[in-house]
């Protein structure tokens, strides 16, 4: 699971109050750095939509910060180097083992193989 | 079967009428082994595929696409934040939630559960399409009810609706954007039932191509007897833009 998935995912448990479920804590046990190929509009396009604090907390608690900073920078859109280090966080750093936790309801998604399972039990839907 | 599935995810991003040479953010559901996603990864876009057999997803993953992959039910709605999406398609999926797998399961709830939840995670303007397999036109009808229930607007785009084999429905959702459905392929008339019927024409129509031969009086005919005759060595006059016309009553 990559970070940016990460960013956009929330818990649908029944019950979550709206907005609670996000953003999911990653308690990792195994993560991996792929390589992606490097796109600036598509990163760019895509920070107005990542949540900032929860995209650097979530880069922070598996070590790949990346020297991002806590507030989103001004007029990022032409910086290359701050894009690139964006899109190594969103799209290279990559979950492979661990658990997604609810912060809301304590629900825990396990992540296996880097795909997080968020089936829910019938009286959780 | 790939071959058609792709052909599918193919139709299913020409529908989705993404704004040209911008990489966009699309929702697969149901991506299974992540055949469509392998189209929307040539076309330079970025996607997410949910599924519901880890099975499916497994082999995915061996096939490393370049999607982000999760296991969730559709029926229990779309985990995402609201608007994230540019987009979302789905081959083959969604008439899988008309069936009720466990006793608890009703197909109208988990319908309205996944296209309220989905039109939530698309970004105004945006559209989802689905392809589907229904079984009987009140299946179809469901469906589509829930989907207009949720808030979408748009309808069934049906390709080629005169062929038993390749006869394809498209369901094509648009988010807070009115427009005009897109056109199906391979039907003359917009919705298919006009085709079945014959044609009132008010006018008369001679015996059209009988045994091959030009319908007379035509300029074809006139053309091709002109050449008959100039064959045989006779004097005929030159072929011009006037040659075959009808002389209209004002003339």
């Amino acid at each position: 699971m990559k970070l940016l998935t990460h960013n956009m995912l929330t818990s649908h448990v029944r019950g979550v109050r709206p907005g609670g479920g996000f953003p999911l804590r990653i308690q990792a046990t195994e993560v991996k750095v792929n390589n992606v190929d490097f796109n600036q509009e598509f990163v760019a396009r895509m920070i107005p939509k990542v949540e900032w604090g929860a995209l650097v907390e979530a880069a922070e608690s598996l070590g790949h910060l990346s020297d991002l900073p806590h507030e989103l920078p001004p007029e990022y859109e032409n910086k290359e180097d701050f894009l690139r280090k964006v899109h190594h966080v969103l799209l290279e750093v990559e979950v492979m083992e661990g658990i997604l936790k609810c912060p809301d309801s304590g629900r825990e998604f396990p992540i296996t193989k880097g795909i997080p399972n968020m089936l829910l039990s019938e009286e959780e839907t | 079967m790939i071959e058609i599935q792709s052909q599918m995810s193919e139709r299913a991003v020409e529908l989705l009428g993404l704004p040209e040479d911008q990489p966009c953010f699309l929702l697969d559901v149901g991506c299974g082994s992540g055949l469509s996603g392998d189209y929307i990864s040539e076309e330079g876009h970025h996607w997410v595929g949910m599924d519901i057999s880890s099975n499916m997803l497994d082999v995915a993953m061996e096939r490393e696409v370049e999607g982000d992959l999760i296991l969730a039910d559709m029926g229990q709605g779309i985990p995402f934040r609201p608007g994230m999406f540019d987009g979302c398609v789905s081959i083959s999926a969604v008439q899988w939630l008309c069936n009720a797998d466990k006793k608890t399961h009703s197909p109208p709830k988990r319908l309205y559960r996944f296209f309220s939840t989905l039109y939530s995670a698309l970004a105004r303007g945006s559209r989802a399409i689905l392809q589907l397999y229904p079984e009987n036109s009140e299946q179809l009808e469901l469906i589509t009810a829930q989907a207009m229930k949720a808030g979408f607007t748009g309808g069934m785009v049906v390709d080629y609706p005169n062929s038993a084999k390749a006869k394809k429905f498209f369901l094509c959702l648009f988010v807070g954007t009115t427009g005009a459905l897109p056109k199906a392929l391979g039907a003359e008339c917009a919705d298919g039932e006009e085709s079945q019927q014959a044609k009132f024409i008010n006018e008369r129509t001679r015996f059209r191509n009988a045994k091959g031969k030009s319908v007379k009086k035509s300029r074809d005919w006139v053309l091709e007897k002109k050449e008959r005759r100039r064959r045989q060595g006779k004097e005929v006059r030159a072929d011009t833009r006037y040659t075959g016309r009808k002389r209209r009553p004002r003339f």
